[in-house]
């Protein structure tokens, strides 16, 4: 008896390979996440135009940024469709749910991050589309958003843009929120990414759900205090 | 002297796989908190038997806790609200006087009612029969220690072995996934120099059956290990995972 034959389509779409691509692409998102944060906090610095310089530094890498973002573009697109197919997968192995239902509590990790990945999944997803538009495609050099680095360069005066955003309570408020349900999602996506890579050990596992907890949490903060703070110091 | 108790039960009732079911509501009130969950049941059905009604439907054999026949949905969890215990040993003294306790089956597509609490689990034999075993020659016994098994490796998959294949992992999970299952009976034989051989063979036809079975995807929920009466950790379906992908682009 041989092995069932395998295709690299066939393998990535079987139960274990759902896993895999979903994890795969969870990690590339969550170091996106992490470095538009890092890059998000210059704002703060002492340095007026840190922010500009920062955004114009990587609009200048030209096709280098454009083959990430299609990367990126790619990994959002993958993850929705594994995490939606994976909903509808769960309905059709359970068509009559029950009339009583409850977690048994720990070692379970089914709390409230693992149980809603779907709904902060569809609001992280709209939350883009909308961030996107109001920055990436928002005012940029021609509408008259235009600063001067200290070198003299012409960029796009993003940090206006924000600025202005921000003062805005239904930005000022409404990031913040969708920030903490982007920390729940990685709360428990991280563990389960590398959970499904196989990467988990009986060992390891509670110190990596911690460590979820922990980045999901600085990430949500990372990028919650800058909108805040451009409301309050108004 | 036993604490006599009076417990009111809603339970699942079905005549037939086709027909629609429904909770029915019964009272015993000469329960004991010594008995276990399925003594309890007993009792209902002597009381039902009397009155002339159908006795309620429900699996069980060794009522040790050891054989995987039993497996009940009580009060929303799989084998009840004790854990690392299937629910022949779950006894009534976790509950208190008074409670209404509901109880349903197993529910899953792959897991057809029978009839009230029976469920057909014969899609994990199917699963097992797809490659959960090592092909050996059998005969005479192996000389003991013919095969070096490391102290540690020996403790792990034993730890894996101790499955019994009640399907509490599918009942339990959200998404009725038989990954812990299916996971138990690989990651056992990948700890084993036995398991060795055919070990890419194994993992994608056993996976490729739990597909075939109709069970849901795995989103790490871990509600499996919680309600697993013997415990089996998740860290198998890393295991299964990791056999996979080695597995799969293997020889």
């Amino acid at each position: 008896m041989s092995r069932p034959d395998v295709t690299l389509l066939s393998a990535l779409m079987s139960p274990v390979g759902r896993k895999v691509l979903t994890g795969v692409t969870g990690i590339g998102l969550v170091a996106f996440v992490i470095v538009h944060m890092i890059g998000n906090l210059s704002y703060l610095s002492p340095d007026p135009q840190a922010y500009n310089a920062y955004a114009h530094k990587l609009m200048s890498w030209g096709w280098l940024l454009y083959t990430m973002e299609i990367g990126l573009a790619l990994c959002f697109l993958l993850h929705a469709i594994v995490g939606v197919s994976i909903q509808v997968r769960r309905r059709k192995a359970r068509p009559v749910g029950y009339k009583a239902y409850k977690s048994a509590g720990s070692p379970s990790r089914s709390g409230y991050s693992a149980r809603s990945m779907i709904l902060t999944g569809i609001i992280l997803l709209g939350f883009l589309i909308l961030h996107l538009n109001s920055f990436k495609f928002g005012p940029g050099e021609a509408e008259g958003y235009t600063a001067i680095l200290q070198s003299g360069e012409e960029v796009r005066d993003l940090r206006r843009l924000m600025t202005e955003k921000f003062r805005e309570p239904l930005y000022a408020f409404g990031y913040p929120v969708v920030m903490v349900l982007l920390g729940m999602h990685m709360r428990h996506g991280v563990w389960s990414a590398l959970q499904s890579l196989g990467m988990m050990s009986r060992r390891l596992s509670p110190y990596v759900y911690a460590f979820a907890a922990v980045l999901g949490a600085l990430v949500a903060i990372g990028f919650l205090v800058v909108p805040l703070y451009i409301y309050f110091s108004a | 002297m036993a604490k006599n108790m009076t417990i009111n039960l809603r339970i699942w009732r079905q005549k037939s796989p086709e027909s629609p079911g429904k909770l029915v509501d019964y009272t015993v009130s000469n329960a004991s908190e010594h008995m276990s969950f399925l003594e309890l049941l007993d009792v209902l059905n002597e009381q039902l038997i009397a009155s002339e009604d159908d006795p309620v439907e429900f699996d069980s054999d060794c009522r040790e806790g050891i054989c995987g026949s039993c497996g009940l949905m009580v009060a929303g969890i799989a084998h009840g609200p004790q854990q690392r215990t299937a629910v022949c040993q779950l006894h009534m003294r976790s509950f208190k006087d008074g409670d209404t306790i509901t109880v349903e089956p197993f529910r899953a597509r792959a897991f057809p009612i029978v009839r009230d609490l029976v469920v057909d689990r014969s899609a994990f034999d199917r699963i097992i029969t797809a490659h959960g075993y090592v092909s050996v020659k059998t005969g005479s016994a192996p000389d003991a220690n013919a095969i070096p098994i490391s102290k540690d490796a020996a403790e792990e998959a034993m730890d894996f072995a101790a499955c019994i294949g009640c399907g509490a992992c599918v009942a339990a999970c959200p998404n009725g996934s038989a990954s812990l299952f299916t996971a138990a009976k690989i990651a056992h034989l990948a700890l084993l120099p036995q398991g060795q051989v055919e070990a890419s063979r194994r993992v994608v036809a056993m996976v490729d059956q739990m597909e075939a079975e109709g069970f849901g995807d795995c989103s790490n929920y871990a509600e499996c290990e919680a309600v697993c009466p013997k415990g089996i950790s998740v860290s198998g379906i890393a295991s299964m995972r990791r056999a996979y992908m080695k597995g799969a682009f293997s020889k």
